[in-house]
């Protein structure tokens, strides 16, 4: 499988998502340029992390305008896998591929730090060899997802809900929310369940000389998918 | 002087020359007239600018230079030393380390937010002009008193901008240290080091060479920001006085990313002579130090740079600080190739200068030429003083071990110690900073005595710290730098680590004070001794003079920033201890002392006495056997005993225990210490201040191998206890119990100390 990690100026997780996709799950990666109008026939595509044009003006804001978002919007929408970590995730909701918004961390500071997650729903095409629980470290500003009611129960009600925000024990609680998300959410999928925006980031919980290697099976979650034809376009 | 200096003619609008002119740009008579003698003619106001901050003491070193140049710079490993723009080190396998540390104090005293970020940004610049990608930030700061009322807004401020700048460049904070006095009431300090990652054969360096190459302005426009930034940092504070405020230059991490990026991506292409960044004064400092390397002359147009404001004079261009901007010597005919590069990154890159033979710096505006100086003049010449020194009235006597009468409650002690804000959890801090990006950081934050950062493609990593304790320099500047390079040792051994080099930041009050003056020789001094004792050299480092505010000097802060290395990472060790039932041993010799201490200072509000002194002989047996020991597998968990003396490390092993190489959840550990009943003993034991130790966790099995390594080595070795419980229990020789707290009373000592003494906003625990 050969996954396109899409380089924005400014992305600075493109090389650690190259990295993990290429040496801890084996499969071929290249990158590909945000002035790029064509996906070089790739079979994923992650938006990576990092601080697309400077995230002035508002996180994500400025790089839905790149030209290969439009390429990305086609891809999705065909039924290909797309993964936004992070400022990816910011990406696909200013795009419109994902719903809500990504606010100011309720604690004020930028928070780097081991999250660990529920995975809400494990029969999707990211989630699908997932174990109940990972760990996959958070390091954003902006990372408390807002969504309005209905959007909310929405989601809830399609099962879309991927990552919740939970304790050691798998428990999601108050305390367990590093930003103040709504509903402990920390990742979503679109309708199709293709596209998921997460802001933690599994790639860097991917090895155990990092810490925890738990983060991999979001990678391998999707290669499988794709093996079985649940995912592609 | 060879060279015939051309005369320029005056600009239209520029001030007369005159004595009050030339005392406002910090020159003294002596100076100006070193100026006249050299030019055989009044400069121009432009060219008094250039002179005023290429013989600023912050660009021309003219009070340190005679003492730095004492110093061990080579080696077997050093592949550049000092005078560029970074260091260099062999790490085998054709790779290479370069790394730097410098200070922002100033700027970070007037705008906390804008001068930490751009000292980061700074430093990142020095890094990757040699060719490296940066893998890794730390930093070392210094705040007043925690409950000062500055230090509320300062430290928030600083934190916020060092990790705005690094998280968004994309660059892993993986380290640093953080310290609160009152000698820094009126003038933190703010020190930041960048370490990047090159091949060995691929170093770039500032030497403008070839005349008629074509000199490149590349990066963000000029504006009229940072002007006289490096006059400022070579002047002191005044309370009440305002007006450097318009020097305190704005960072743009996102245009330093972009840079980062063009920067190495042109030089994987055979385009670049030299390249240099536009550091402290600018594009004169850059261009300047270029020729003088190259010893060769520059001619520059003013009016072809990028402005960022209208109207600029030649002046403003010159000697603006404005962040993210390189100068590059490109080779003749290839100036296509940075254009290219840049304009992929979105950046701008023109062609403003050549190179020449006539060893001039020449600067026009369009057809009129402003400046006319041989380079020689601002490099070579640049005045070079050995300033009076003299040891304070008291210094002797003051080196007396304080007589403290005993607390009498050692866990008392110990809480108290674990939450003053020297020795309590940095989480609020470094839970800002991303510390993780680049997937390099194998040992976090606050999980082991340095961080540890692999290094790609290869088995190996780097260990890196940064150290000083600026009370023991206070107190003997000898003895307490020799102590601040031990201490920046024996942490990266405590990982595994062998320590290779180091970069310095040498923080100081006003020269022109005799006593001033003299810690800043006697640390010197110290440093030297420290370095061939360990055989390690300093290949890059910084002087930041004048750390004055109403004529109070900060603490003589000489701060160390070390790079060891782990041959096979694999082995590495943190500093929480990591399952029940092993051995908890001490290797080394303690020879505790309450000389400026920790305990003194906490529990006493005493501050004086000797600090702990360094026996070198033990220093690099401790250090031999903990590599080797760790190499071989033996030690699981490591932690060298610095502040806060033995008792504050075995408590921090406790509070980091759990889980390897990250913080735990904790685990304790009973330890019986070879000390009597008396109070005063075991105070002393736990509390004073030592070096040349450290505690290691050890399997049973491994024990008789460990001994035989610290026996060849010469390190003394003794079992004390085992790693267990929930508690904290500490017992004298004959078993009577001197301490026994819950790890969990200890944690909300530790974790809540910062916070509560600087009235932060708490973080919530950790996950």
């Amino acid at each position: 499988m050969r996954f396109g990690i899409v380089t924005f100026p400014g992305s600075n997780c493109d090389h650690d998502a190259y990295h993990v996709v290429k040496h801890v799950t084996g499969q071929d990666a290249e990158f590909l340029w945000h002035k790029n109008t064509d996906l070089s026939g790739v079979d994923a595509v992650i938006l990576p992390g990092g601080f697309s044009y400077g995230d002035y003006l508002r996180c994500g804001a400025i790089a839905r305008f790149s030209p290969i978002l439009e390429e990305i919007r086609r891809f999705a929408e065909d039924g290909g896998p797309v993964i936004g970590i992070c400022n990816g995730f910011q990406v696909l909701t200013e795009a419109g591929l994902l719903p809500g918004a990504l606010l100011r961390n309720q604690g004020l500071t930028f928070i780097c730090e081991d999250a660990h997650l529920q995975v809400a729903n494990g029969h999707l095409p990211w989630t699908g060899v997932c174990p109940e629980t990972i760990v996959a470290p958070i390091a954003h500003h902006d990372g408390c997802y807002y969504a309005d009611e209905e959007t909310l129960a929405m989601l809830e009600g399609e099962g879309r809900v991927a990552f919740r925000y939970c304790d050691r024990q798998g428990e999601v609680t108050e305390a367990s929310n590093p930003n103040g998300s709504l509903h402990s959410i920390a990742g979503i999928v679109n309708a199709r369940g293709n596209v998921l925006g997460m802001m933690p980031h599994p790639e860097r919980n991917a090895e155990a000389e990092l810490g925890d290697a738990t983060g991999a099976w979001v990678f391998r979650s999707v290669v499988q998918a794709f093996a079985d034809g649940e995912v592609g376009r | 002087m060879s060279i015939v200096v051309p005369a320029v003619t005056a600009r239209p609008g520029d001030p007369e020359i005159t004595p009050a002119l030339v005392k406002e740009h910090g020159l003294s008579p002596d100076e100006y007239q070193r100026v006249l003698d050299i030019m055989g003619r009044t400069p121009s106001y432009t060219e008094l600018g250039v002179f005023s901050v290429m013989w600023s003491e912050h660009c021309s070193y003219k009070t340190s230079r005679i003492h730095l140049k004492t110093l061990p710079t080579e080696g077997p490993r050093v592949l550049q030393g000092p005078g560029e723009n970074a260091g260099v080190i062999d790490i085998g396998d054709g790779l290479a380390i370069a790394f730097k540390m410098e200070s922002h104090n100033h700027p970070s005293f007037i705008e906390p937010f804008q001068g930490a970020a751009t000292g980061v940004g700074g430093i990142l610049r020095d890094v990757f002009t040699m060719g490296a990608r940066p893998i890794a930030i730390l930093n070392s700061l210094r705040f007043g008193a925690a409950d000062h009322e500055k230090t509320k807004y300062l430290l928030p401020g600083v934190v916020a901008g060092i990790a705005a700048y690094g998280n968004c460049v994309g660059v892993p904070t993986v380290a640093g240290e953080v310290n609160f006095h009152p000698s820094y009431n009126g003038n933190i300090l703010v020190n930041a080091m960048a370490v990047g990652l090159l091949p060995s054969d691929g170093i770039f360096r500032g030497v403008a060479a070839g005349p008629g190459n074509p000199v490149l302005y590349v990066g963000a426009r000029t504006g009229r920001d940072g002007i006289h930034g490096a006059t400022m940092a070579s002047d002191t504070f005044e309370e009440g006085v305002e007006k450097p405020r318009p020097t305190v230059q704005v960072g743009d991490p996102y245009t330093e990313k972009l840079l980062i990026e063009a920067c190495l991506e042109l030089m994987r292409e055979d385009a670049i002579v030299a390249i240099q960044d536009m550091g402290a004064a600018g594009l004169t400092s850059s261009s300047v130090e270029m020729a003088g390397r190259g010893g060769t002359g520059l001619l520059m147009d003013v009016s072809r740079i990028p402005a960022a404001a209208e109207g600029m004079t030649p002046y403003e261009f010159l000697l603006s600080e404005s962040q993210e901007r390189m100068l590059i010597v490109a080779a003749k005919g290839k100036e296509h190739i940075v254009e290219r590069v840049f304009a992929k990154w979105d950046l701008e890159a023109v062609v403003m200068g050549e190179v020449t033979d006539d060893g001039l710096w020449r600067v026009t505006e369009g057809d009129r030429e402003v400046v006319a100086i041989p380079v020689t003049a601002l490099t070579d010449a640049a005045p070079v003083y050995n300033r009076p020194y003299a040891e304070p009235e008291g210094f002797q006597a003051s080196l007396t071990e304080p007589e403290l009468t005993a607390h009498g409650d050692a866990k008392a002690v110990l809480l108290a110690l674990l939450a003053s804000p020297n020795i309590a959890d940095k989480r609020w801090i470094y839970r800002q900073y991303d510390h993780m990006v680049r997937l390099g950081t194998t040992l976090r934050p606050g999980a082991a005595d340095a961080a540890v950062v692999r290094i790609p493609g290869t088995t190996k990593a780097v260990a890196l710290t940064t150290d000083c304790n600026s009370v023991w320099v206070k107190a003997d500047p000898f003895v307490g730098t020799e102590g601040a390079i031990a201490e920046a040792a024996r942490n990266v051994a405590c990982t595994g680590a062998e320590p290779l080099a180091i970069t310095d930041c040498l923080n100081f009050g006003n020269p022109e004070r005799p006593e001033v003056m003299w810690e800043f020789v006697r640390s010197i001094e110290g440093m030297n001794h420290a370095l061939r004792e360990l055989a390690i050299p300093v290949v890059s480092g910084n002087v930041s003079l004048y750390n004055e505010t109403s004529q109070v000097s900060v603490h003589p802060t000489p701060g160390i920033g070390l790079v060891g290395l782990l041959e096979d990472r694999s082995c590495a060790v943190g500093l929480g201890f990591t399952e029940a039932g092993h051995r908890v041993v001490l290797l080394g010799t303690p020879r505790p002392t309450f000389g400026a201490s920790a305990y003194g200072t906490v529990m006493h509000g005493v501050e004086r006495g000797a600090p702990p002194a360094v026996h070198w002989a033990e220093e690099r047996a401790l250090l031999g056997t903990l590599r080797e020991g760790i190499e071989g597998r033996h030690i699981l968990s490591a932690h060298d005993a610095a502040d806060g003396g033995l008792g504050v490390a075995l408590a921090e092993m406790a509070l980091a225990g759990g889980r390897a190489g990250s913080i735990g959840s904790g685990l304790g550990a009973t330890v019986q210490l070879p000390v009597s009943a008396d109070l005063l003993a075991r105070e002393r034991w736990l509390f004073g201040e030592t070096h040349g130790c450290a505690w290691v966790e050890v399997a049973d099995e491994h024990l008789a191998e460990l001994a035989g390594i610290a026996g060849r080595h010469g390190c003394a070795m003794t079992e004390l206890g085992r790693v267990g419980g929930t508690d904290l229990r500490v017992t004298d020789q004959d078993g009577a119990v001197v301490l026994d707290a819950p790890v969990s009373a200890l944690r909300d000592a530790w974790e809540g100390g910062l916070v509560s003494a600087v009235g932060l906003t708490p973080a919530p625990p950790r996950p």
